[in-house]
């Protein structure tokens, strides 16, 4: 049988999967319920992604397959992470040169008090 | 019985053996057998009549464009209509000619002959391509038609979203849906080079226009998707009044930039990787020679796909994007230069003690690296912040692009439909037309374009329709080469078309060249290949020292 | 056990590799996907990042209710939908039939529990523009875009999947699909999956901000 076609995953995974699931969303639920600082950001993003390598793996079957698969599996998250990685090179950077940030969009110099946009003719 | 005598015997005249249809016979001549056609031979003629119609619209523009220029006052059009003008030539160039021209008409044609394949991994998917792809084009069309769009191909924020009075949610659905033709053509190039290859077709015996085909491929899925979300986004600003990139809520203009640079950055790669492709191709077979430094060749267009992904922001150098940034991309922006050069040297060796032939192929792919090399070298003066922030939004960009989307690609891509073009159509163009036109075409080109260089770097912007007075004489010599070009194009549109009548009708293997999709007939059957080839040899098994012996010795 | 009354595509030289590529295919589109959604969760990453106090501000009012009933929703259909797969491996006709019903129907759920969130958040001036609520800063209207174009773009992507389990559904009622052949079930339930997994993260970024 070629490794590439999913074997028969027995339900019983399928279940234990989905009440791992299930688990996880309650205790994402109930951490969020309370104030743990930092670590609230920390949880809600490892809860989803334990979740989601749960699914991967076994509802999509991820963890059954031959190497070919998963390099296209990963290379969606990998080509994510360039964009988000440099795009945020920027972000994080900006006003580290001394002089350089001046009216920031994001430092209450935006709006300048405008006039309205005019009335556009088409869309 | 009648006793009559014998009847006279004719001998049974042996019959040739049936000759197989042809792909253009195979299935019908009917409109309907095209327009529902599943061959990917079939698919990439189709985008061929569609890329000239569309390239057709683009080169009207830039003719008006170029006229204007000639004189320095905006005499001809208004700045508004300029602005549009501009704007057609952009968008429908980049979206509409250039990112299908090799993979959607030359890819589509000859990746499954390459590889010894009966079609791609998934034809229904091809024939759904090109589908979206008119569709996009239908609604650019329509945008350029009820009055046009002003925003630049670049469609930045806010402009586009708050300001511009012209028709831009046709164009960027137009885009949009093009986009996806595109993203489907990737997606079954990459599947079908993994999957479909001939038995004994290792990844190292592709020969390079796959490499290049791969590469161009990872692009388009893993690129486009990003254009269509920012696209999505300007023409939800621009309907529901709000978005991210406004400055009213809180949100950056220049996050725009980095959205739409992160596709169309690694886009001008999808522009130019096919197009090295193909030189790859014809450099080997008109020289006669093995490339030198296959693997070396190989990985630089996966090298240039790769990096092309990480330097984006050397549009942005101006954009007030931070320091630190702009540090970053500028030295991955001469990072991304290394695998092209490699391409151009070992191009270069392959050519060096080879046996050149001079064919109508073989002068643009010798154009192709020339043309190419300026434009690249021009790229690498702009990836130096220094010198980016005096030429930015000059005419010296425009003159770096045009040197490699035209000097490059298009003439990349005229090679290869010329090579080719006995295998789609089982004729033989003209040879000294077509040598004739690529030498016009040379030369138009570069008269056109090597002005805007110097013109670019004393000062002149760029998107203006009026220019200061001392510039006029850069701007002549440009329109008239413009003019030259002009020429240069039609040409092979007259002599290309009349060959389908009168020209020659073409052997197999008209150039001699070694790739599977030249042990077939030309033009090849439905299902390419009578039987599954199966490959032993690496690719451009070419001897020059033994053809130097059958011609000489 | 083959089944020869269905050809492999011509194409193709056997149902194994016919699979193989299907699957490829599949995956190819669903890395399109993940960046194109991912544009999107990088501008959230980038407003968040900067304005924390609004996003706090605004992440209040998302209606935490529905959005973790539609969380378990989704999360059973991802259930139903890997049975169906389970079905389809084994050949059994009615359970196939069933579990891609019932993961239509919780899909259906789902769209019909955002509606009625969506109508709450329009009631509650949680629409970014002119009626916006002046209870949240200006640049919490990032916030509430990011959440309307977000999970808009989602319920979209589930109401195709919807669409194309029902086709997949009615082609499994034609006894189309055999333990040697159900490749549409297989990638058809990648792409459902891949839609809550996207879900998942949704739900953490949107509904469990600052809910102390």
């Amino acid at each position: 049988m070629n490794l590439l076609n999913p074997p028969v995953v027995p339900p019983k995974t399928y279940f234990w999967v989905w009440f791992a699931l299930l688990l996880l969303l309650l205790l994402n639920w109930g951490l969020a319920q309370f104030n743990l600082g930092p670590f609230n950001l920390v949880a809600t993003l490892a809860i989803p992604f334990v979740q989601m390598l749960l699914m991967l793996l076994y509802l999509m079957h991820v963890r059954y397959n031959a190497p070919l698969t998963r390099v296209f599996v990963a290379a969606g998250f990998i080509w994510l992470a360039i964009m988000a990685d440099l795009t945020l090179s920027d972000y994080l950077t900006r006003g580290s040169v001394p002089g350089t940030l001046r009216k920031s969009w994001e430092h209450g110099a935006w709006p300048p008090t405008t006039t309205q946009a005019p009335a556009r003719a088409n869309s | 019985m009648n006793a009559t005598l014998p009847q006279t015997i004719t001998p049974e005249i042996p019959r040739p053996p049936q000759r197989l249809l042809t792909y253009l016979e195979e299935g019908g001549h009917t409109l309907g057998s095209w327009l529902l056609t599943t061959d990917h031979k079939r698919i990439g003629v189709l985008y061929l009549y569609s890329i000239l119609f569309f390239f057709t619209i683009a080169a009207i523009a830039a003719a008006m464009m170029r006229m204007e220029l000639i004189t320095p006052p905006g005499d001809m059009v208004t700045s508004e209509t300029y602005n549009k003008l501009f704007t057609i030539h952009g968008t429908t160039m980049v979206w509409f000619f250039l990112i299908p021209s090799i993979p959607s008409v030359l890819g589509n044609f000859v990746v499954p002959l390459m590889i010894g394949a009966r079609d791609l991994a998934f034809p229904r998917l091809n024939l759904l391509s090109w589908y979206l792809f008119n569709l996009g084009g239908l609604l650019a069309v329509y945008s350029i038609a009820v009055g046009g769009v002003d925003t630049g191909w670049t469609f930045y924020e806010p402009y586009s979203s708050a300001f511009s009075n012209t028709h831009v949610v046709t164009m960027v659905a137009g885009v949009f849906v093009a986009g996806f033709s595109s993203i489907l053509t990737g997606l079954n190039f990459i599947v079908s080079i993994h999957k479909l290859r001939a038995p004994g077709m290792t990844w190292f015996k592709l020969p390079l226009f796959l490499w290049s085909t791969y590469a161009t491929s990872v692009i388009l899925v893993m690129a486009t998707p990003v254009l269509a979300m920012t696209l999505v986004l300007v023409a939800a600003e621009r309907i529901w009044g709000v978005g991210i990139f406004d400055p009213k809520l809180g949100g950056d203009p220049v996050l725009f930039q980095h959205l739409f640079w992160f596709y169309s950055h690694p886009a001008v790669y999808i522009m130019i990787l096919p197009g090295m492709g193909v030189v790859s191709e014809l450099i080997t077979c008109f020289s006669r020679k093995p490339i030198f430094g296959y693997h070396f060749v190989a990985f630089s267009s996966v090298a240039i796909a790769l990096i092309g992904f990480f330097v984006w922001g050397h549009h942005m150098f101006v954009s007030s994007q931070s320091v630190y940034a702009g540090l970053v991309f500028s030295i991955l922006s001469y990072l991304v230069a290394v695998p092209s050069a490699i391409k151009v040297f070992n191009w270069t060796l392959t050519l060096y003690r080879g046996r050149i032939h001079l064919d109508t192929p073989m002068l643009y792919a010798l154009g192709f690296i020339g043309l190419f090399t300026i434009g690249g070298l021009t790229g690498l003066f702009l990836a130096a912040l220094g010198f980016d922030v005096h030429v930015t939004d000059t005419y010296f960009v425009v003159a770096h692009f045009h040197y490699i989307m035209v000097g490059g690609m298009v003439t990349g891509f005229l090679g290869g439909l010329h090579y080719w073009w006995p295998k789609i159509t089982g004729r033989l163009y003209p040879e000294n037309l077509g040598r004739l036109a690529a030498l016009i075409i040379f030369i138009g080109f570069n008269v056109t374009f090597f002005p805007q260089y110097v013109v670019g770097y004393l000062g002149m912007p760029r998107r203006y329709h009026a220019y200061a007075p001392e510039f006029q004489v850069y701007n002549v010599m440009s329109s008239a080469g413009a003019s030259v070009l002009g020429v240069g194009y039609v040409l092979p549109l007259i002599y290309l078309i009349w060959s389908l009548k009168h020209g020659k009708k073409a052997p197999a293997n008209p150039w001699k060249a070694t790739g599977l999709e030249w042990q077939t007939p030309s033009p090849p059957p439905k299902h390419n290949f009578a039987q599954t080839p199966i490959v032993t040899q690496p690719p451009y098994q070419y001897s020059p020292e033994i053809e130097e012996e059958l011609v000489h010795g | 056990m083959a089944n020869p009354s269905v050809a492999v595509a011509e194409q193709f030289d056997d149902m194994p590799q016919q699979l193989e590529a299907s699957t490829l295919g599949m995956w190819t589109f669903l890395a399109t996907e993940i960046l194109f959604f991912g544009a999107l969760f990088l501008s959230y990453i980038i407003y968040r990042h900067t304005y924390v106090h609004a996003f706090a501000e605004a992440a209040r009012h998302t209606k935490i209710l529905h959005g973790s009933i539609n969380t378990g929703l989704l999360m059973t259909s991802s259930l139903t939908m890997s049975l169906a797969i389970h079905a389809a491996q084994k050949g059994r006709q009615r359970p196939l039939l069933g579990f891609l019903l019932l993961t239509i129907f919780l899909g259906c759920c789902f769209l019909g529990v955002k509606g009625l969130e969506y109508k709450s958040d329009i009631d509650d001036h949680l629409v970014p523009g002119q009626h916006f609520t002046r209870n949240i800063p200006v640049q919490g209207q990032l916030f509430w875009y990011l959440y309307w174009m977000m999970t808009g773009v989602h319920s979209l992507h589930l109401a195709v999947g919807i669409g194309v389990l029902a086709f997949i559904a009615w082609r499994a009622g034609r006894q189309k699909y055999s333990a040697y052949y159900h490749n549409p079930v297989l990638i058809s339930g990648l792409y459902w999956h891949f839609v809550d997994v996207i879900w998942v993260w949704l739900y953490s970024l949107f509904y469990l901000v600052n809910r102390y």
